[in-house]
């Protein structure tokens, strides 16, 4: 087996009985870069020379026994808006796109001290901004399974690079589904633990009450692995929690028997693709035969996460992308008059025209006279959405639906209509609002050789649940 | 007759919090480093960073809501107050809007008329913003980050006050407990401590009130009390000629004894606040607030009181030295250690207070310490020194917090006890001065003044006067 095709754990396995170098790992994944990314594009940044240096470093350590980790010498690509220190960090965007951080975001320094090595960041939609990776400052990225078709997004170079195997494993953020969406696009695990598992310190905020942190990997066991290694207690992020059940590996049994899962009606209806939805049921019956209990019921007030989320989400980043004004950092317009202008021109120029929707929408609907009608609103209709998850969790272990209502769309078709594109993200955006983990996982291909995702959506802290589900499921496809 | 018209009058007060870290990171708050060299990625709004709650902040802004009379906010939140500056490196400050920590407090002032309550609407904690250098002759702006993250509480008073002697008042009430809690040195001169001044007037009898401005920029007692009845008279000059008073905010400039106006409400900001998600909403549990309760100082009156049981002193000396916490306490360290009340307290009445005067400074700025207060004491009761090098060794002392035995031992300042060198130079001063001599044994009581100055002066004034003047009698008797 060529060392590319390896899932993270077996490279480190391999790497650690001696069988290959870090640097082989550095060497085969640029060997695919070199044959593919012209027409991929995955990454915005990449870093040959300094991926090599690190896994030399590495591969001493592990040769001298002070690393044996899973994730030991094993190349990994990161979302370009986590912060690495010395290492360009744009969010895709232009206004960033000079910016080198002076540090390191926590799940980079959690990565980097369990000897993974970073070979770049990885192409996104600006500002996370989006659902196909085309609203990136820096040009698309093509889906590896058919590449007149977008990865989805916003972490759609993440999973793109995993699928194709321009990395090992990357790490991704998901916001209302950015993690999520793209994995089922291009066919690879994809996972948004609960929110506070990891840390968020250096992550470039969208919506910081949504954002979290992420894996994308080839398959469950590396999912469980990496998130292994990211969950940990932060005091850099006040949102932080600190847990002690993150030994995420021990989930992984080949068995679902005693699991109750949850089928929500609301996921099935009208807009759902028929090869979808035949893909997400058939995964519901392999979870049957392996001994899990599934059932179908109501979630409700599916129809108000889109406008809630968006409403949230957008007030938030109108907040968080203020700082990003030419003053201190990243770009600022070449001519101005005055410090007004200054301002006016270099976020003008700096910002694409999705990010500059969502600015918009999210200052009016945090403007006097607006808050109680709009924010609060959307703060009650999130509140009232948790709480229907908690009412489903009394009864399911786990909730199985589809990530998304179709496979990846053609490159250039989603922009032109931003509603519909926003509508695209029914399924991923209920966890975000109730701070879930959920977790998408391959469960086939439609009939123009697009993959499909499952999404298994858990409890605050069930993690463990949605992963041996998801393990059982994989290993049953398998066979 | 002409209309009687009164002020009514609110303060914004901003007091910078005593703590040494900053209110979301962990760097230095001390004033005067380096620019931008008490900064890191938190606190210049680098992408990616996120602020972490200093517990310090919430145990000042608490004690100073009790000492106060406020109700303690136990849920409490943070939220983002968003406009664009460049010394605002997130282009939203981190304050309290919502539900800030302390509400409904007040406090006792003392005018013509009695004690009056100030009400106090709420109290507040947010950030300090960085500071612009504007380099008109280069024509740029640099900003530097220092400041940028220092904790501060704003406490909003109620429209109580009716003048400028009340306001002042007010101030100095709010900085008497703030300083006695340690939580702020409240320096207007350096910032530490601001004040807005909000202003109406109205007819006398009048029940609602005027259209107010606000006035900034007043960094002095002083500049304050211009500054209000320049408004007042500008306001009252409106309204006479039948206009009407803008509501805005003015600038005061005290060289030019005038405010310009800055912005009026028509252009005021929408500051978009909302609940700042980066931070949890803040829970001060009934064990916290009991413990921020159980460390809250004696205050004024108390110590007021316990001086007058304690120690013998004048009601005088009493009300000088309690008026500061800190002259409070190296009078009661000093006093532990000397065990001389009425001399601790001659010294701070007497040649602190004349030294603090002539170098335009506060009690608070006294910088030597209560053990070398009492040193000097215990030197001077021992006779090692006289009342005069005592005098000149307090003065080095009140400058530099030198050790008095040290500093009379290396100076040779103690006074000669030895006897034979001081019945020779008695006797040489007998000598040079027959007239001198012959008054006193005249009858001129005068005479023995002068020889005994002679004869101090002999010795560089380390001798005792008053053996000087035992030996000079014996020797002409």
């Amino acid at each position: 087996m060529q060392l590319q095709e390896l899932t993270a754990v077996r490279l480190a396995e391999k790497i650690r009985a001696g069988g290959a170098t870090a640097m082989d790992a550095v060497d085969a994944a640029f060997q695919k870069i070199a044959e593919q990314e012209e027409t991929l594009h995955c990454y915005v940044t990449l870093d040959k020379e300094g991926a090599r240096k690190r896994a030399e470093e590495v591969q001493r350590r592990i040769e001298s026994g002070a690393l044996a980790g899973p994730l030991a010498g094993v190349p990994v690509a990161v979302k370009d808006n986590i912060c690495t220190a010395g290492m360009l960090t744009t969010c895709s965007s232009k206004i960033l796109g000079n910016f080198v951080p002076p540090f390191s975001a926590q799940a980079v320094s959690a990565l980097e001290a369990a000897g993974a090595v970073i070979l770049g960041k990885t192409n996104m939609d600006e500002f996370a901004m989006g659902s196909t990776t085309e609203t990136s400052a820096f040009g698309v990225t093509k889906n590896p399974h058919n590449t007149a078709h977008v990865p989805g997004g916003s972490s759609g170079g993440s999973a793109a690079a995993v699928a194709a195997g321009e990395c090992f494993f990357a790490l991704g953020s998901d916001t209302g589904g950015s993690i999520r969406q793209p994995a089922s696009f291009c066919g690879v695990v994809g996972m948004k633990p609960t929110y506070g598992t990891v840390s968020r310190y250096g992550l470039v905020a969208y919506g910081s009450s949504l954002d979290q942190i992420g894996p994308l990997t080839k398959d469950v066991a590396d999912c469980a692995a990496v998130l292994e290694v990211l969950a940990a207690h932060d005091g850099k992020d006040s949102t932080s929690i600190e847990r002690k059940d993150t030994d995420f590996t021990s989930a992984l049994i080949p068995d679902a028997a005693g699991l109750r899962i949850g089928i929500p009606k609301d996921y099935f209806g009208e807009g759902l693709d028929g090869e979808v939805r035949a893909a997400v049921l058939q995964a519901a019956k392999v979870l049957g035969e392996k001994g899990a209990v599934v059932e179908e019921f109501d979630l409700s007030l599916v129809e108000y996460a889109i406008p809630a989320y968006y409403t949230i989400a957008s007030a938030e980043a109108s907040s968080n992308l203020e700082r990003f004004d030419g003053i201190k950092y990243g770009y600022r317009t070449p001519d101005f008059d005055g410090l007004h202008n200054m301002y006016k021109k270099t976020r003008s120029e700096g910002f694409g025209a999705e990010v500059k929707r969502r600015i918009m929408l999210g200052s009016f609907v945090l403007s006097s006279g607006y808050y109680d009608a709009y924010y609060l609103k959307a703060l009650k209709v999130k509140a009232l959405i948790k709480k229907a998850f908690d009412e489903a969790f009394q009864k399911y272990d786990v909730i199985l639906g589809p990530v998304a209502p179709t496979t990846a769309p053609k490159l250039g078709e989603s922009l032109k209509d931003p509603i519909k594109m926003y509508l695209g993200d029914i399924y991923t955006i209920s966890v975000n609002l109730a701070g879930l983990p959920a977790l998408s996982v391959p469960c086939g291909m439609d009939q123009k050789g697009l993959p499909i995702g499952a999404q298994l959506i858990g409890d605050c802290f069930q993690e463990k649940k949605i992963l041996q589900a998801a393990y059982a499921y994989e290993q049953a496809a398998v066979k | 007759m002409a209309k009687q018209y009164e002020t009514v009058i609110g303060l914004e007060v901003h007091v910078e919090l005593a703590t040494k870290t900053k209110i979301f990171c962990g760097c230095s708050t001390a004033f005067g480093g380096a620019p931008n060299t008490h900064t890191c990625p938190v606190c210049t709004g680098m992408p990616g960073t996120l602020p972490v709650l200093n517990k310090q902040v919430v145990e000042y802004a608490v004690a100073v809501g009790l000492a106060t009379g406020c109700t303690i906010t136990q849920y409490c939140k943070f939220d983002r107050k968003n406009y664009f500056y460049p010394d605002n490196p997130q282009n939203y400050q981190i304050s309290q809007l919502y539900l800030p920590v302390c509400r409904d407090g007040f406090v006792e002032i003392e005018t013509p008329a009695g004690m009056k309550k100030i009400g106090i609407h709420e109290i507040h904690m947010e950030e300090d913003a960085g500071k612009l250098i504007h380099d008109e002759w280069e024509d740029i702006s640099l900003v530097d980050y220092n400041r940028s993250g220092v904790p501060l509480i704003e406490i909003v008073s109620e429209p109580d006050m009716r003048s400028a002697d009340e306001v002042i008042a007010y101030l100095e009430k709010l900085r008497l407990i703030i300083r006695y809690l340690g939580a702020s040195d409240c320096k207007l001169q350096e910032g530490s401590m601001r004040a807005d001044v909000n202003l109406s007037v109205r007819e006398a009898g009048s029940e609602t009130f005027g259209t107010r401005t606000e006035m900034k920029n007043l960094n002095s007692f002083k500049a304050i009390a211009r500054a209000i009845d320049s408004e007042r008279a500008r306001q009252i000059e409106l309204l006479e000629e039948g206009k009407k008073v803008v509501q805005e905010t003015r600038r005061w400039d005290d060289n030019k004894e005038y405010s310009y106006a800055m912005r009026s409400k028509e252009d005021a900001q929408d500051y978009r606040y909302f609940p700042d998600p980066d931070l949890t909403p803040l829970r001060i549990d009934d064990a916290w607030l009991k413990r921020i309760k159980d460390a809250q100082p004696e205050f004024r009156t108390e110590k007021m009181a316990r001086y007058r049981e304690e120690f013998d002193i004048p009601e005088y000396d009493i009300e000088i030295i309690t008026a500061s916490k800190h002259m409070a306490d190296i009078f009661e360290e000093a006093t532990a250690i000397c065990g001389q009340p009425k001399k601790v307290s001659n010294w701070l009445m007497g040649e602190t207070l004349r030294l603090l005067k002539e170098r335009e400074e506060e009690p608070e700025d006294i910088r030597f310490s209560p053990a070398h207060l009492a040193k000097l004491i215990e030197l001077a009761d021992a006779k090692t020194i006289n009342s005069t090098v005592a005098k000149e060794v307090f003065e080095v002392m009140f400058d530099e917090d030198i050790e008095p035995a040290a500093y009379v031992q290396e100076k040779g300042l103690g006074m000669v006890s030895d006897e034979a060198p001081l019945r020779k130079a008695v006797e040489e001063v007998i000598a040079a001065n027959p007239k001198s001599v012959e008054d006193y044994q005249g009858g001129k009581e005068r005479a023995l003044g002068f020889l005994v100055g002679q004869t101090m002066k002999a010795m560089q004034g380390k001798a005792d006067p008053g053996a000087v003047s035992r030996l000079l009698k014996e020797l002409l008797s």
